[in-house]
Parts: structure tokens; C-alpha cells; sequence
């Protein structure tokens, strides 16, 4: 057989304080040279345990069973990664299988230069390399992972990188002792669409000029479009679908697999319930004025401060979904947060809901707080672990409606879970006990208490999975229609943000690039950077994908200096 | 990913009983760290019920010299009468090491109890408000940790009672220079949680709401800040006793005529040492020993076990457990059991 990897029935159990938990259940798997096999799935499908049981990095909680056979890249040699001694499983690891991380900027130790921590490896299976040697490797594998100017960016800290150029480092780090297998667990979810475009070429490019097959970890179908020759959907610890890419997302056969391709969000899909019946009335005072708005966060002694926003202007109607798209350090959170008081404006004119949000006062913005509901990103953090859901939910009503007592406001509490289709009982349950979709709908109730004009969503399903996220939106559109707030939804993601928004504004830098219907920004965009961005975004399609990547190639050959 | 099945669906909640914290801490513990909790209880335990059952189990008060038969005698070896003979004061060394619990308990008890509210309401505010105070409190307590903690102690010692003193001055002596310098380790532990906290998303959420800086202090950021407490409960304990010790060992303890106490009980066994007299030095030595260990095991055990990742737990088979529900489902499973496929379909319920 020619197999780089072969799992055979792979169980992996955890211990925890509840006992034992299982993770993977009767896996078998295998991937052949030069192949780039894609295990999909949302969290606590199994997939991360897979990979990690790969390169033998379970924790001492864990417990396996089954086979994991590795081949070395010549073919020399064969080891099960279950059974090898401590002494082999060392040998094994970057030589012949290596892991490229989810978070390059944690892969990476802050205090070597990347130069250091590539050699690293290298020293680890030659001891006596020499520095000057070492050294020579490096330059070479960073010139080959794409590095501009090498020979003295190899003496760089890893914080002189940026996130993409710090991916590339680490998959260089993986690359050095020329493995046949790399094992990348979701090696592009920490970074922003234009950047994950290149890092996904660059992992196609260690397939085609290094030979080396990669197992991808991912739950994102685009990705898996792009880069996958086969895929194996996990759920639940099993693999219930195998096939090529071609055919997985052309005829999937299994039902859980269509429910997955079906959630993914796609640009032009906009739900039903969006639909208005009512037309905004623009002529009403807007909700949100914003014009000329800069932010400025404070710089350190002598130091000029760090301009988030700068001369954005945008109006929000009574009634209007506004989406705001930009990637991360575009200055998009820190509008949502200045709307709702919680970072100071610095400059020009932001007037929210009637009041001047530049140097007013806690004490007379405090009553219009009551009218300003905020979805959080992340839905585990977002409620204080000790109340239950529904004291959770009753706090705005107990501190803006003294009036109301303890029945008036448990009975509103009902409502409202109600209303974001949580059962009642739920409201006895701790945050921890619900499930991340679950608990973001009750952040969802928590932001409606008290009936606002307008809601401030900010990236409100990002933490979550895409089956998890489809049914999140179809319940804010289906409250949104029924309720008629306006709402801000800040998003990275621009298809998500077409489903939901009447209309779109996209950052770039702390300013404002573009703005316009859905229609009219995604479907024809003026600015580059929109089209970049657009282009960049991985459709969950492999022959279209491959289209759009051509696309995306001419787009950068032809504008925006990097 | 290691949200057990049983919590998610859990409407039976642990009785408060379970979930106090030294029994949770056992009933979730495991192997040698179960054994050091146990020890370490065990010895704590032993050293607070001698404490509270000192006039029973005491065969005679901690200043007594003489009884019905007369005069004990000085430096008499173990007897029947004295089990662990007399020191060289004439008084009965079982009964004062008994009698030095008691002394050491109460220490214990006013030093936590005064240092465990300033420390804690000072940490809070200053650690959520920040700003000038902020930086001034931390200023202060750095200042303290700087200085030795017994010669603080000592300071405080003579500045409250001259130095000697009756049996509650000394305690609150020794308490209140303990008191000092634990003020610090509350405001500082507390201080790090609500700046912590004070950026978590539920409490920006309560700001966005409009609550009250007041409410959001004690009903969102207090009540998650205390984690730690229990844990530098336990180990300023021990701290205590030793400091008690040391002061009463350089002779600035209690007088030997208002109470037991070990340190003073040490210090005057010294000369005994070299004159084969073993009896005076070694029962109160391992009585503090054995005090501090102890406490020292529980603190050690429970910052252990607060750790997940240090935390160990029993070796399970690969084949074994159920896999988990986990949030596959779209907005998670209504029903207790795997939701699977049937809870894909049943999302519009």
C-alpha cells in the first residue's frame, strides 16, 4: 500500500469530571501521496481529537484505541503512532508528519526570531547542525513560503510580523524537514478573507512543490472547496460521509451533510422575512447620524494616539438594518461600541437616538440606554456565570423598570424567551448549561427586554457554527420583522451580512469605502477593495471556487499594492 | 468541547452541600492529590477541634502550677500524672500544647476576619474604579510587602501593647500586625479579578443596559471575584500561625500567665535542649509543624484541584463514554438524550 496515512477504527476517549467522555468514534481514514484530504465539521464533531492523535498530542486525559500507520515520505519506513515509544513518536514528528496551528500568533514564541524557532526543529533532528547551517535552511524555506526579503526577516520577532506573514512562518516551521504529511487545523479561521485567500494558496503550493500531503481541519465548506481533493464529514465522533470533493458538493448522500451545505450562508440569499412589507421611511429623523465620526484611542506618553475610525458618515432609519463589513482592524466594533456608549467619539458629530454622543455624560445618556439593546460576539462570556438565564435576562427590566414586580417581570422573562424560542424552563438553567446557539438567543432576549428602537449586533455569530448561525439569523430577521427595531449588524463575514441588511457599509482602515444596497455593493462593487474582498470570500462550490480564484489572481496583479 | 452530557441537561441541580467548596474540592479529587487533601484535612481538623475542646481535653489549665498534691515540680520527665511533663516553669506541657491551640485559633480567626473585608472592599473598588486611588493603594501595599512580614509584626506589636500583654491584647497584637500584612494579599487577588472581570462581555453588557456602577460592583463583579478566597484563606492561615510563633518566640507573644502559646513555650525550652530534656521543646515544635502542614495541604490541594489543568482524573477506556452532545444541532438539543438527525428535522419545532 501506498498510503502516507492510514487510520484504523480510532476511539478516543477523555476523562473528565463527568466521567468518560468519547470523542472519536470508530474513525478510519486514509490519504494518499500528494493528496489533500479535508475533515469537516462543527465543534465536537471529533475532527481537532483526529488530528491531533496524528501526531500523537492528546492530552494525558485521553485515552486511544485502533491504528494510526504513518509512512515516512521515501517509503523507508512505517510506524503506528499508538503504539511507538516516546523516543520513536520524536523522530516521527517533523520528519515525517507536522502541524500547521489554528493561531499563529500563539504557535509562535515571542522571544526567538522566527530564524531561531525554524532551525529549531531542524537542531532537534540533527544535533549537530551548525548555526550558520541552520540559519541557511531557514532563509531558504521563508523565501520559499513567500517572505519578502528573508535574509534579514528571518532575524525578526514574531511580532514584527503581521497574521498572515506569521501563518506563513509557521507553515515554513512545518515545511523545513520536508515531512510527506502536514496535519493543519483550521490553519486559516484566526485570519481576515483577503489573507486566508493567500494562505490558502500558499498550502495548495506545499502540495504541488513539496509533495506533501495535508490533512485540512476545517469547518468552513468555502475553504474546503478551495483547497480539498476528498472530504470525510465527522459528526458526532463518527465520519458519516467520505467522498471526493467534486461529488461531495455536487450529489452529498448523506442527510447531515446536506443540512450542513444547505446552512452555509451565500451571498444573494436573503430570508424571506427580510422581505419588507412596509418601506423604511427616510424621511423620519434617523436613529443614528453619524457624520464626520473619528475615534481615536489614546497613545502612550508622547505617542500619538491610534485612529480606529476616521471620517465616517452614515445614517441608520427608524426600522433600517444596516450591515458593517470590514475585517479586523477596520474600525467596525468600535462604531457599534461608540453607538452604545462605551467607547468616547473624539471627533466630528455622532448623534444617537436624538442625543450628541461627543463629550456627553454618562448621567444623561443613562435613560436612553433603555432603548439600545447589544448582542455580543461571544455568547459565553456575555452572561455573568453565576445568574441563571433568567436573572440574566430580568436585569435590564430590574434596573429600568423599578415599577414592575417580581411576577410582572418573570412573566416577561417568559415572553421574551418565548419570543427567541427558548423554552421557558431554560430560564432555571445556568449560562453554562446551553449550548452556544442557544445561549446567544438568549442574548437576543436579554438585548429585546425592554422593547428598543435600536439593536446593536456585534458579530453576534461569529463563535458559532454555520447550521448553529442559519437558524440565529432566520430568528433575528423573523424578531426584527415583528418587532421593528433598527439594527447595526457588525459582521466579517459578508455573506451573512447580505442576508440580513437592507443595507451595507464596508470599512476598510477606519473609513467608509463603500455603502449601498446589498444589490449594489456585492453585486457590483465600485471600490477595489470591495471587490477584493468580495472575491476573496471561498464559495462552498469547488468548480466556481476555482473560477473566482482566477479572478481573485487577476484582481491582485492588477491593483492594491500589498 | 468538554461540556459534559449531564450538566447540559442537568434540571437536578447539586445540593449545596456538594457544591460548598472544600467538598466539591474532595468529592472531584483523585489519587495522591485526594491523599494530600485528606492529610491535610485530617491535621486541620485534629488542630480545630483540640482548639474548641481545650477545657475538656486539657488535664489542667494552661497557668496552672499546682493541685491538690501540691506543686508540679519543674522539668519533670513524662508521667502518669503529666503525660508529657513539665517545662521549666512548672506548668504541664500537654495541657499548654492543648491550651496553644486554642490561642492559635483565635489568632487565625480575628486576623482573617479583620484583614478579609478591608482587603476585599478595597480591592474591588480600587481594582474598578482604577485611576488615582488605584494607583495608590497599590502604591501602599507594595510598600508593605517590601518590609519583612515579622518585623512588621513586631512594630505593631509593641505600638498596640507595649509588647506584653493580657490574653485577648495579645491575640489582637498578633491579629491586627497579621492584619497588616494581609490586607495586601486580599486587595491585591481581588484587585487582579475585577480588572478581569471588569472587561468580560456580561459586564459591558450590564453597562450597556445603564446599571448602576454600585449594582454591577457587587452583583456582577464580587460575586465572580471570590473564587480565589478560600484558597488564601488557607494559606494566610498557616501564615498566621507562624508569625503568632515567631513573635511569641522572640518574646513579644503572650505572657505564659494569660495564655498558652507555643512560641513562648519554645523559647523558654531552649536551655532545656541542651540538657537532654527533650520533653518541653518537642511537643509544642510539632504541634506547630503539624498545624501548618496541615492547613498548608489544604491550600495547596484546593489551588491544585481549581485548576483544571492540574487537576488529575482517573484513567478511562477507549471505548468507553457516550460522545457527546455538543452544539451540532442548530441552537442545541431541547431533549436530554443525542439529538442527532431527529433534532436537525425537529428545528422549527
Amino acid at each position: 500500500m501506498s498510503d502516507v496515512l492510514q487510520i484504523r477504527d480510532l476511539d478516543v476517549s477523555f476523562a473528565t469530571d463527568a466521567g468518560s467522555v468519547k470523542a472519536v468514534d470508530k474513525v478510519s481514514l486514509s490519504v494518499a501521496p500528494g493528496e489533500v484530504l479535508a475533515i469537516v465539521g462543527e465543534s465536537g464533531s471529533g475532527k481537532t481529537v483526529t488530528a491531533k492523535s496524528i501526531l500523537g498530542l492528546l492530552p494525558e486525559t485521553a485515552t486511544r484505541a485502533g491504528a494510526i500507520v504513518l509512512r515516512s515520505k521515501d517509503g523507508a519506513s512505517e510506524n503506528d503512532v499508538v503504539s511507538v515509544s516516546k523516543e520513536d513518536l520524536r523522530r516521527i514528528r517533523g520528519a515525517d508528519v507536522s502541524m500547521v496551528f489554528q493561531e499563529p500568533s500563539t504557535a509562535l514564541n515571542p522571544v526567538y526570531t522566527v530564524g531561531w524557532q525554524i532551525a529549531e526543529g531542524l537542531r532537534a533532528h540533527d544535533p549537530k547542525l551548525s548555526r550558520k547551517a541552520g540559519r541557511a535552511r531557514a532563509v531558504e524555506i521563508l523565501t520559499k513560503v513567500g517572505i519578502p526579503d528573508p535574509e534579514s526577516r528571518v532575524d525578526y520577532y514574531p511580532h514584527q510580523f503581521s497574521g498572515g506573514q506569521k501563518q506563513r512562518v509557521v507553515i515554513a516551521m512545518a515545511l523545513v524537514l520536508d515531512p510527506g504529511l502536514i496535519v493543519a487545523d483550521e490553519p486559516t479561521t484566526a485570519l481576515d478573507v483577503t489573507v486566508q485567500a493567500e494562505i490558502l494558496d500558499l498550502l495548495r503550493r506545499c502540495r504541488d512543490e513539496f509533495g506533501a500531503s495535508i490533512v485540512l481541519i476545517t469547518h468552513n465548506m468555502g475553504v474546503v472547496a478551495d483547497l480539498a481533493d476528498r472530504v470525510a464529514v465527522m459528526y458526532q465522533g463518527k465520519v458519516v460521509e467520505e467522498a471526493d470533493a467534486l461529488t461531495l458538493f455536487t450529489n452529498p448522500q448523506n442527510e447531515y451533510t446536506k443540512k450542513l451545505l444547505a446552512a452555509v450562508p451565500r451571498i444573494g440569499s436573503r430570508i424571506e422575512a427580510t422581505e419588507r412589507k412596509a418601506p423604511i421611511d427616510r424621511a423620519a429623523m434617523p436613529v443614528v447620524r453619524a457624520r464626520d465620526l473619528r475615534i481615536e484611542y489614546p497613545g502612550r506618553l508622547g505617542r500619538p494616539g491610534f485612529v480606529a475610525v476616521d471620517g465616517v458618515s452614515f445614517d441608520i432609519a427608524p426600522g433600517e438594518v444596516v450591515g458593517l463589513v470590514g475585517e479586523s482592524g477596520s474600525g467596525k466594533t468600535t462604531i457599534g461600541r461608540a453607538i452604545a456608549g462605551l467607547t468616547p467619539v473624539t471627533g466630528g458629530s455622532l448623534t444617537v437616538l436624538g442625543t450628541e454622543m461627543n463629550g456627553v455624560r454618562e448621567r444623561k445618556f443613562r435613560p436612553l440606554r433603555s432603548s439600545i439593546g447589544f448582542v455580543f460576539q461571544d455568547p459565553a462570556s456575555s452572561f455573568n456565570p453565576l445568574l441563571t438565564i433568567a436573572e440574566c435576562v430580568a436585569e435590564p427590566l430590574r434596573v429600568h423598570r423599578r415599577d414592575l414586580d417580581q411576577r410582572a417581570v418573570s412573566t416577561r422573562v417568559g415572553e421574551l424567551l418565548e419570543a427567541v424560542q427558548l423554552p421557558k424552563a431554560y430560564g432555571a438553567r445556568y449560562p453554562h448549561e446551553l449550548s452556544g446557539g442557544q445561549r446567544q438567543r438568549a442574548s437576543l432576549a436579554r438585548a429585546l427586554a425592554l422593547d428598543p428602537t435600536l439593536l446593536i449586533a456585534d458579530e453576534p455569530t461569529s463563535a458559532l457554527d454555520v447550521s448553529v448561525q442559519a437558524r440565529v439569523l432566520e430568528l433575528f430577521a423573523e424578531l426584527q420583522e415583528e418587532l421593528g427595531f433598527a439594527a447595526l449588524f457588525i459582521s466579517h463575514d459578508l455573506a451573512v451580512v447580505d442576508i440580513l441588511s437592507d443595507r451595507i457599509a464596508v470599512l476598510y482602515r477606519g473609513r467608509l469605502i463603500e455603502e449601498g444596497t446589498g444589490a449594489e455593493v456585492l453585486g457590483a462593487p465600485k471600490d477595489p477593495y470591495t471587490q477584493r474582498l468580495l472575491a476573496s470570500l471561498p464559495v462552498p462550490d469547488p468548480i466556481a471556487q476555482a473560477e473566482r480564484r482566477r479572478v481573485l489572481a487577476d484582481l491582485r496583479s492588477s491593483d492594491l499594492p500589498a | 468541547m468538554a461540556t459534559p452530557q449531564t450538566t447540559a441537561t442537568g434540571s437536578s441541580r447539586r445540593s449545596l452541600w456538594r457544591r460548598l467548596p472544600v467538598v466539591h474540592h474532595l468529592s472531584q479529587s483523585v489519587g495522591i492529590q485526594r491523599g494530600m487533601l485528606v492529610a491535610g484535612l485530617v491535621l486541620t481538623s485534629i488542630f480545630v477541634l483540640t482548639a474548641l475542646f481545650a477545657p475538656l481535653l486539657a488535664p489542667y489549665g494552661f497557668s496552672q502550677l499546682r493541685d491538690d498534691d501540691g506543686s508540679f515540680g519543674a522539668q519533670r520527665p513524662p508521667s502518669a500524672e503529666h503525660l508529657l511533663g513539665t517545662t521549666v516553669g512548672g506548668y504541664d506541657v500537654l495541657s499548654r500544647v492543648i491550651w496553644g491551640a486554642q490561642t492559635g485559633l483565635s489568632v487565625i480567626v480575628v486576623a482573617v476576619l479583620l484583614s478579609i473585608f478591608a482587603g476585599v472592599a478595597l480591592g474591588l473598588v480600587s481594582g474598578y474604579f482604577g485611576g488615582w486611588l488605584d494607583r495608590i493603594l497599590v502604591v501602599i501595599c507594595d510598600a508593605i510587602y517590601a518590609f519583612p512580614t515579622l518585623l512588621l509584626a513586631i512594630v505593631m506589636s509593641i505600638a498596640i501593647s507595649g509588647g506584653q500583654s493580657s490574653l485577648w491584647g495579645g491575640i489582637f497584637a498578633a491579629a491586627i500586625s497579621i492584619t497588616v500584612v494581609f490586607i495586601p494579599q486580599y486587595f491585591r487577588v481581588i484587585r487582579a479579578e475585577t480588572v478581569r472581570i471588569k472587561s468580560e462581555a456580561y459586564v459591558e453588557s450590564a453597562k450597556v443596559v445603564g446599571t448602576s456602577n454600585v449594582r454591577i460592583m457587587f452583583r456582577h463583579v464580587l460575586r465572580n471575584a471570590t473564587r480565589t478566597l478560600p484558597l488564601i484563606f488557607t494559606l494566610n492561615a498557616s501564615e498566621a500561625i507562624l508569625t503568632l510563633a515567631g513573635l511569641g518566640f522572640l518574646g513579644f507573644g503572650i505572657e505564659p500567665t494569660s495564655a498558652a502559646e507555643w512560641g513562648i513555650d519554645l523559647n523558654k525550652a531552649l536551655s532545656d535542649v541542651s540538657s537532654g530534656i527533650w520533653w518541653t521543646s518537642i511537643p509544642p515544635g510539632l504541634a506547630i509543624v503539624l498545624t501548618v502542614l496541615g492547613v498548608t495541604l489544604v491550600g495547596e490541594s484546593l489551588n491544585d484541584l481549581a485548576d483544571p489543568r492540574l487537576r488529575g482524573r482517573r484513567a478511562v477506556s477507549a471505548a468507553s463514554g457516550t460522545v457527546a452532545e455538543t452544539s451540532v444541532v442548530p441552537g442545541g438539543t431541547l431533549t436530554a438524550g443525542p439529538g442527532g438527525l431527529a433534532g436537525l428535522e425537529n428545528e422549527g419545532r
